[in-house]
């Protein structure tokens, strides 16, 4: 037995069961042991700061933000500070709540903003998080000061995002799309908002200062101009900073429509076998076809269609008729051991990797393969570039698919694994105000369902009834 | 990123077309600065990493077009702005260059160009617009600012010394005449505005990376190019790249797998350690694959380690743990076809290298962004690394030796990097396997096996 460095003995490494990750001895705290399963994209937490006046997409871009950061494994939650607003005066009654000489309202303003930090610190030492998103105007330097020495005092990084746009159009629309469905305008009509709206802003006009190049050159900071027109980035310090400078550069507000759908059925999905490359059944071929028909019945301007390096996705593109790109990304979960078995194989040769993976169903991976939590970070350039695109016809394959719906939704590791996504079933994706509108299409070609439920009993002791219980029907 | 795009949308042939559709059309990156600010040091990186990332990229340096017509450089003097002589030369040599830049976009199937400049006046970046509006080429603008005269002498000592131009000065005069030149460019000097030049597109760096100002970022490779420029940095420090130690299947001939060292192996790793003890690195981060041969190595270091799945061996599909001589009798055109082709063949069910470089990419910019590294992976993981920092094309890649248990130590040095090899003195079976002479489909088994390594 080799001595390591310290003199101890080096133990014979085993596998985690889940993640099938080789440490020094089982039982190890994963945490705590020396090698780390994911690059260590921050030591310590860090303070997303927003900055700028009333309808400058800050929420937007916080929202998204945290999205992105959640999905690429980042532990990430936002604190709107308008929230804590509204909690605190339960009635809006109209902008003279924000004039600078309200001293009553500026007392309750500066409590939410405090309450909203002392959440941040609660999310950071109590529930693991590593960046707060803090979301608010952010306009004064007295404002940025109080939380630079609050950052400072809990050793958390901080990174400004300050968003400046004077282009009325855009900030007409920004109000429109979000502030009108605020809880602030439930009983007012448009005309009435925008108004009292357009007034709120100027309450924060005089008092707002930008971020200075120069007298703040030491801070770390990202100035966005005119909706990603142009950038000025100052002092990036770490990983998570740059990843997410890269990100707020290659989002953009430009409305279009992302559609997603898995190939057409295919030879092995009709034989109930996972993964392999096998080409279209004929229903899946007359799916191809009736894609096609739909593509052209929605008049997409520009339509971008990328598929996976598999057969089935590839035949189904062809039959549209127009350029694809294919991405080896784009391909489905390789299931090691078990590709190309079907459920009552993989149960009867390997059960309690079976049932290991009903139990953690996001991070276990096959032997020799993948888990979904690998799939995503081999998903992101997609998800990156699908930002910076317009619109996009994706056509993949059932576990790719739930990882990308599952970014474009907000939906966490334990359900992203069990999203439904049937075959010959096209989702058209369409962002609106915070979110995301989902329209499905059934384009009404039978196929096999491919969706097997978490089964009741996931202990591997469980009996071969209980874990096949959940198995779709095949041939 | 995006791979085998098939720009025409027939057939699903072995031999499809495989261009990238990064980019529409050609991009023209022109660099924008004052001497010695890094505008050769950005494009030569740039050109490296765009070309390892299979975007066909050539910088063009107009200095290098200067030094051939004028082929003895006598002083400062040819550049001040009164000569009209040297502002003629100088003006054809620009020409000339953004002639080959055109016919290397046009003809030779590039994609990136880099002009290489000072290009300090707006008049002669409306030239260089104009040029690639009449060709169809995008254009992108990098410019470097700095004021720091520590940096700039330093860029001064790193480059301009050695340079063809100073060869027969002693330092003292060398640089001297450096900054009379660097003089000559700073009164025409018009930085790019971000009001006059609001409609081009560009990236501003200041002070080597402090502060950037992006405009107007296009598509996808000025975005990829931006990220990239946006991580390099120029502190000092080492990379070291080395393989696991010796393991079970090395010794038994095998491919891939995820086995343990072997008792040579477990010696390596030792002599690993107390090699990187006696190094003295400081805050040195270690990196390892997820298989068990990396982390076992790194085990012994003793040290906190990151383990990423990206730096996972190759995937040898079907023939994952045969040995050379099991491929040969399986799978014979297969193993034809990889010796024909090695960058680009992917095995049945498994990757190809060309896959290794595109999930390597994310470890390459964090490489860059980091300081001291050391990097425990596999051959060809080291073969695709190395190929980045060694600037060695697709076709040599395959093929660079990195034995077992030699360390590599990389430091960036003036243009390019600096390669020390360090043999650990611990034997270990040799993985390295040349191209054979014959690659064709219907060679015999020993023509085949000709060039395999000795092993159980």
């Amino acid at each position: 037995m080799a001595l390591t460095a310290d003199g101890s003995e080096q133990k014979e490494l085993t596998q985690t069961p889940l993640l099938k990750i080789w440490v020094p001895w089982m039982g190890c705290n994963l945490n705590r042991r020396r090698g780390s399963s994911v690059p260590q994209f921050c030591n310590s937490p860090t303070m997303i700061v927003m900055v700028g006046l009333p309808a400058r997409g800050k929420t937007y871009i916080s929202k998204k933000l945290t999205r992105y950061l959640n999905w690429i494994g980042v532990p990430t939650k936002m604190f709107n500070v308008g929230q804590y607003r509204r909690e605190a005066v339960k009635i809006y009654k109209n902008f003279e709540f924000f004039k600078q000489d309200n001293e009553e309202a500026m007392n309750i303003r500066k409590a939410c903003a405090a309450a909203a930090l002392k959440d941040v610190t609660a999310y950071f030492t109590k529930e693991q998080g590593q960046v707060a998103v803090f979301d608010a105007t952010n306009t004064t330097c007295e404002r940025r000061a109080i939380i630079l020495n609050f950052a400072k005092e809990k050793g958390y990084k901080v990174f400004f995002v300050e968003s400046i746009c004077e282009d009325p159009e855009i900030i007409a629309e920004n109000i429109k799309q979000v502030k009108f469905g605020s809880p602030d305008y439930v009983d007012r009509d448009i005309e009435e908002a925008m108004e009292d709206f357009v007034q709120r802003i100027e309450c924060y006009r005089a008092s707002y200062t930008s971020i200075d190049d120069d007298k703040d050159r030491k801070l770390s900071y990202i100035k966005i101009f005119d909706v990603g027109s142009r950038y000025l980035v100052n002092q990036v310090q770490d990983h998570i900073q740059s990843r997410i400078v890269y990100y707020l550069m290659n989002i953009h507000v430009t409305p279009r429509s992302i559609y997603l759908t898995r190939h057409g059925e295919s030879e092995l999905n009709l034989l109930g076998r996972i993964g392999g490359d096998s080409g279209l059944s004929p229903r899946g071929q007359k799916y191809a076809n009736a894609l096609a028909t739909f593509i052209k019945s929605q008049n997409i301007k520009d339509l971008k269609v990328w598929t996976s390096h598999m057969k089935r996705t590839i035949q189904t593109a062809e039959a549209l008729g127009v350029q694809y790109e294919q991405w080896k990304a784009l391909n489905e979960i390789d299931a090691g051991v078990c590709e190309e078995l079907t459920y009552e194989e993989i149960q009867r040769d390997f059960p309690s990797e079976f049932a290991l993976r009903d139990q953690d169903k996001y991070r276990y991976r096959y032997p020799k393969g993948e888990s979904y939590e690998d799939m995503v970070h081999r998903l992101e350039p997609v998800i990156m570039e699908l930002e910076r695109q317009e619109n996009v016809l994706v056509i993949c394959h059932q576990a790719i698919m739930r990882c990308l719906l599952a970014y474009f939704l907000d939906k966490p590791g334990d359900e992203l694994p069990y999203l439904r996504c049937p075959l010959h079933t096209t989702l058209k994706l369409t962002p609106v105000a915070y979110g995301c509108k989902v329209e499905p299409f059934f384009l009404n070609i039978e196929a096999v369902n491919t969706h097997r439920e978490r089964p009741v009993n996931v202990s591997v002791n469980r009996n071969q009834d209980e874990a096949l219980q959940t198995v779709p029907d095949h041939i | 990123m995006m791979r085998g795009c098939s720009s025409s949308r027939t057939k699903l042939t072995q031999n499809q077309d495989r261009t990238v559709c990064m980019t529409n059309c050609p991009t023209l990156i022109v660099t924008v600065g004052l001497p010695a600010r890094g505008k050769t040091y950005i494009s030569k990186k740039l050109t490296r990493y765009l070309n390892w990332i299979d975007v066909p990229t050539r910088e063009f340096n107009v200095g290098q077009y200067r030094r051939e017509f004028v082929k003895i450089y006598k002083s400062f003097e040819f550049f001040r702005p009164d000569n009209e002589e040297g502002l003629s030369i100088r003006r054809q040599c620009a020409s000339a260059a953004l002639n080959d830049v055109r016919q290397y976009l046009t003809e030779e199937g590039g994609q990136v160009a880099v002009f290489d400049a000072t290009n300090t006046t707006r008049e002669r970046r409306e030239t260089i617009i104009q040029f690639a509006e009449q060709n169809g080429f995008k254009v992108f603008f990098v410019e470097s600012v700095c004021e720091d005269p520590d940096v700039i002498q330093e860029n001064i000592v790193q480059v301009k010394l050695e340079s063809p131009d100073y060869t027969n000065c002693n330092t003292e005069e060398a640089v001297k005449d450096f900054m009379m030149r660097i003089q000559c460019y700073e009164n025409s000097y018009e930085t790019l505005d971000e009001v006059l030049d609001r409609d081009l597109s560009y990236i501003k760096i200041m002070d080597v990376g402090q502060r950037f100002l992006v405009n107007r970022v296009l598509d996808h490779i000025q975005s990829r190019i931006v990220y990239y420029l946006m991580n390099i940095h120029i502190t000092p420090r080492s990379i070291y790249l080395c393989r696991h130690g010796e393991s079970e299947l090395n010794v038994k001939g095998r491919i891939g797998g995820d086995s343990g060292l072997t008792p040579r192996g477990k010696e390596f790793a030792k002599k690993l350690t107390q090699f990187i003890q006696k190094q003295d690195i400081s805050d040195l981060k270690v990196w390892t694959s997820q298989m068990k041969r990396t982390i076992q190595t790194a085990e012994a270091l003793g040290v906190p380690y990151e383990q990423w799945k990206v730096l996972n061996e190759i995937d040898a599909g079907v023939c994952e743990e045969m040995m050379y001589e099991e491929i040969q009798e399986s799978y014979s055109l297969e193993f034809a076809l990889r010796d024909q082709d090695k960058y680009r063949y992917r095995y049945p069910k498994g990757e190809s290298y060309e896959d290794l470089v595109q999930r390597l990419e994310p470890v390459i910019m964090e490489l860059e962004r980091q300081e001291n590294v050391l990097v425990i992976c596999h051959q060809a993981v080291m073969r695709c690394l190395l190929a980045y920092f060694l600037d060695k094309t697709a076709v040599e890649l395959p093929y660079l030796k990195c034995p077992l248990h030699t360390v590599l130590k990389l430091t960036p040095v003036a243009y390019g990097c600096k390669v020390e090899s360090i043999c650990l003195n611990v034997e270990a079976v040799n993985t390295h396997r040349e191209r054979p002479e014959n690659v064709d489909v219907s060679r015999m088994s020993e023509e085949a096996l000709l060039t395999v390594p000795a092993h159980q």
